[in-house]
């Protein structure tokens, strides 16, 4: 009954969907102030319905409702109540309604915190992101339906993947949705602007804070995925520059650019054209990334059953929001003329450097992605563009990237002295030339990339302090630190995440040590300076595995500093295996352990990693995070009603 | 249908748009079977077998997959470095039995030199596109404070010239 209602919601929400996405585009052509004002109630309506049938469908898997065919495929009555939760999710129909419904909650949000807006503009943000919430419910009823029965229940289901039964994933992809999704409101303000043939500075300052909220989303859904394969998959890899991976980073870095070049479009009414092309590559790569993954035209690691008949629905909607909006801005960008004055050494420059960095960088990503399909289509040659490509041809825009990144965010608006801002960064520099140093003699061997990236980070970290330092004036009185807009800690705080996860990836990649022996229980071994000795192995019993688990003790210098407890799991259910790492989580450095299979001589297969900064990547991503957070929550977005009502009289027809 | 496929396309999808990472087998890689006792020839054969893909598995290289296919690669890399191959005699002796799909870095000639030189020729032009537009911002005229364009001037002058 609940999952017919849910089913029926559904539809109906499709239907609403259709009616905002018409009725206020007219409304604001022909200004009719009641057909405009039907998007405002029809956006709630939308998320509500569809919030009662995703309801629906998670009570399905909740109650183990077996005669619903997807609940039956991915759900298991003896599975822990939050993985029957994350099932709900952890499928192509399910994850397709989840899409859907962060869609609509996206819409509904913009209803509810746009009322500043000019109507017209208002109307058609909304009715755009309507269409887009059409196709995609288009494409749920007619390709992916989550609400089909079985016409005989069988009496137990299938089970989730036990690879997915992890508390990690379970909240990885509303992370990534949310941030994919929320591309799209950039996309509608985008595409809303062009039908109105103006774009101001209120008009960044309203894309901005959905850039923000989008690019921190996309930020955790990223670090979390990253972070669950280093301690489940068994070798501590954290990326793997899977064509999957990589949908996720280029709007990653899309967003990324786009929120920088918001700045200027707010501040001095310049790169106009550029950042709505930007919004509409942002989340036209959110879509493509969608298509790649649904389609099964690249070879992915996340291996699963595609249908070419959803691949080809994607890529219609792809083809027809990308394309339609693209066409769209051929014809109007021309009229989005700039208005503001700034000389080549400024902050507005290096945010622009900023931009063509972060686009070039993922323009690489999206060319060794695609490659392989391009070389197969018109040179017939079945090729593979793998990790040892990408770290050659993305870090040095990265390498780039960070050398200018404390010179930029300190230069003053408009008309910057480039001298002076040199001379405030000596001490960073110093610093920064001394701890590559240090790094440089204590390792062995002559790898590069670990003490240039001990040298980015110190660079980037102090730079960003130096930074705060200097908004304290001549006085230093730190307590003027307290008193700066949220924005400047924002800035700090994702700069230094950056700085952090960059020396973490250089240090894991550089200095990682790594041992892989047949260990007999009770003879230790050393792996650099600890020393570990496997105690025990035992087969326990979990609620819905079976377990072969070891004792191992980790000593330094005789001391004893943890017991780890790696594990190899059998899922009778999903008939599959899975190691559980046993990891020593450490400021400076993670002992990472590993057990395999038993030898014929009585030994067990263990792999033992020192992993050193590794959890530095995953501390600076929260870091960039909380940087994003708490640049959303600036007084000028607050008061940005208020502050609209300034900022409105300079914006010109730009016809 | 038979379940085998259908649990496939169960499976995975929760990475489906997402990320995250091989939704393969546990790792249990290299073997220490496997493993030269000449520790500069092992760990040539580590580096060698990082940049060789696994060409039945998804996306790994054959240091992280612990597929059948995998191991006998492994062990073919170790083979030929015993018998005193070079790097690039292992490699060149891979790709003629298995193709260039092989490969993780593709080769630098041919075609693949579009790949190769793609990204830095747009960043190339995407520099000098952006440099010239911030000089352009440099050398424009600042609009005008009172937000009178030239025509509306001359308008308003008209009308003060009528009264």
């Amino acid at each position: 009954m609940v999952t017919e209602l849910g089913h029926f919601a559904l539809i109906l929400a499709f239907l609403v969907a259709i009616v905002q996405s018409v009725v206020p585009l007219v409304g604001a052509q022909k200004r009719w102030p009641g057909w405009m004002a039907v998007a405002e109630p029809a956006a709630t309506v939308q998320f509500l319905l569809t919030g009662f049938a995703f309801a629906a469908l998670t009570y399905a898997f909740v109650t183990s409702d077996f005669s619903l065919r997807l609940v039956w495929l991915n759900s298991h009555s003896a599975k822990p109540m939050l993985y029957k939760i994350s099932g709900v999710w952890g499928n192509h129909e399910g994850s397709m309604l989840l899409w859907v419904l962060i869609l609509t909650l996206f819409g509904a949000m913009a209803a509810w915190f746009g009322k500043g807006l000019p109507p017209t503009l208002r109307a058609r943000v909304l009715a755009v992101q309507s269409a887009v919430a059409v196709a995609f419910f288009a494409f749920i009823l007619f390709t992916s339906n989550p609400f089909l029965r079985l016409a005989v229940p069988p009496f137990d289901g299938q089970d989730l993947n036990p690879l997915l039964q992890d508390p990690g994933l379970a909240f990885h992809p509303p992370f990534l949705y949310l941030g994919y999704v929320g591309l799209s409101i950039c996309f509608s303000f985008a595409v809303a602007a062009l039908i109105e043939g103006r774009v101001d500075a209120a008009w960044g300052r309203w894309v901005r804070p959905w850039t923000l909220a989008a690019w921190v989303f996309l930020t955790i859904g990223i670090a979390l995925g990253s972070w669950w394969a280093y301690y489940e998959l068994g070798w501590g890899g954290f990326w793997f520059w899977d064509p999957v991976e990589n949908a996720s980073f280029m709007p990653w870095l899309l967003a990324a650019a786009l929120l920088h070049s918001a700045i200027v479009v707010e501040k001095r009414e310049a790169l106009k054209s550029w950042t709505i092309l930007l919004a509409i590559l942002a989340f036209g790569f959110s879509l493509i990334g969608t298509f790649i993954v649904r389609s099964g035209l690249l070879t992915s690691v996340h291996a699963f059953a595609n249908d070419p008949e959803r691949g080809v629905f994607i890529l219609m909607i792809m083809v027809f929001f990308t394309g339609g909006a693209l066409t769209l801005y051929a014809f109007r960008a021309s009229a989005m003329e700039a208005k503001g004055v700034f000389s080549v050494a400024s902050r507005e420059s290096a945010l622009v450097a900023n931009n063509v960095l972060l686009a070039v960088s993922c323009f690489v990503v999206f060319v060794g992605t695609l490659w392989p399909v391009v070389a197969e289509m018109f040179f017939d040659t079945k090729l593979s563009v793998g990790p040892p490509f990408f770290n050659m041809a993305f870090t040095p825009f990265m390498v780039v990237l960070g050398l200018l990144l404390p010179l930029g965010s300190m230069l003053s608006w408009k008309r910057a002295k480039l001298d002076r801002t040199l001379r405030q960064l000596v001490p960073a520099f110093i610093l920064s030339v001394l701890v590559m140093g240090l790094f440089w003699t204590m390792q062995t061997g002559n790898s590069l990339l670990g003490p240039v990236g001990m040298f980015l980070g110190a660079w980037i970290v102090s730079g960003a302090l130096i930074d705060l330092m200097n908004r304290t004036g001549q006085s230093r009185d730190l307590s003027r630190l307290l008193r700066l807009p949220r924005a400047d800690w924002g800035k700090a705080t994702a700069h230094i995440g950056l700085g952090v996860t960059m020396v973490g990836i250089a240090g894991l990649m550089a200095w990682q040590e790594e041992d892989i022996r047949v260990a007999q229980i009770g003879e230790p071994f050393q792996v650099g300076v600890f020393e570990l000795e496997l105690t025990a192995v035992n087969q326990v019993r979990g609620p819905n595995y079976f377990s072969t688990m070891g004792d191992v003790t980790v000593r330094r210098d005789g001391n004893e500093i943890a017991v780890l407890n790696p594990e190899k799991r059998n899922y009778p259910v999903a008939q599959m295996p899975t190691t559980e790492a046993a990891i020593d989580y450490r400021f400076l450095r993670d002992i990472y352990v590993v057990i395999g299979d038993e030898q014929a001589d009585g030994g067990w297969v263990m792999r033992t990693y020192i992993k050193p900064l590794a959890n530095w990547i995953w501390a600076g991503s929260i870091l960039m995070a909380l940087g994003g957070v708490l640049s959303l929550t600036d007084r000028r977005y607050r008061v940005a009603a208020g502050a609209r009502r300034q900022a409105a009289p300079q914006g010109v027809p730009a016809e | 249908m038979n379940t085998v496929l259908r649990k496939l396309q169960s499976l995975a999808v929760i990475l489906c748009l997402a990320l995250a990472a091989p939704l393969s087998m546990p790792a249990f890689a290299v073997q220490p079977d496997e493993m030269l006792d000449d520790p500069v020839l092992e760990n040539r054969a580590r580096e060698l077998s990082k940049g060789l893909r696994c060409v039945v598995c998804q996306n790994e290289s054959i240091d992280e997959s612990n597929a059948d296919l995998a191991r006998e690669l492994r062990l073919v890399v170790r083979e030929r470095l015993v018998a005193g191959d070079s790097d690039s005699e292992v490699l060149d002796y891979l790709v003629e039995r298995y193709g260039e799909f092989v490969l993780l870095k593709p080769r630098t000639d041919g075609w693949n030199l579009v790949l190769w030189l793609s990204g830095p020729a747009l960043f190339l032009l995407a520099l000098g596109i952006g440099l010239v537009y911030v000089r352009g911002r440099a050398t424009a005229a600042a609009p005008t404070e009172a937000g009178l364009s030239a025509d509306e001037e001359a308008r308003l002058k008209e009308i003060l010239k009528d009264s």
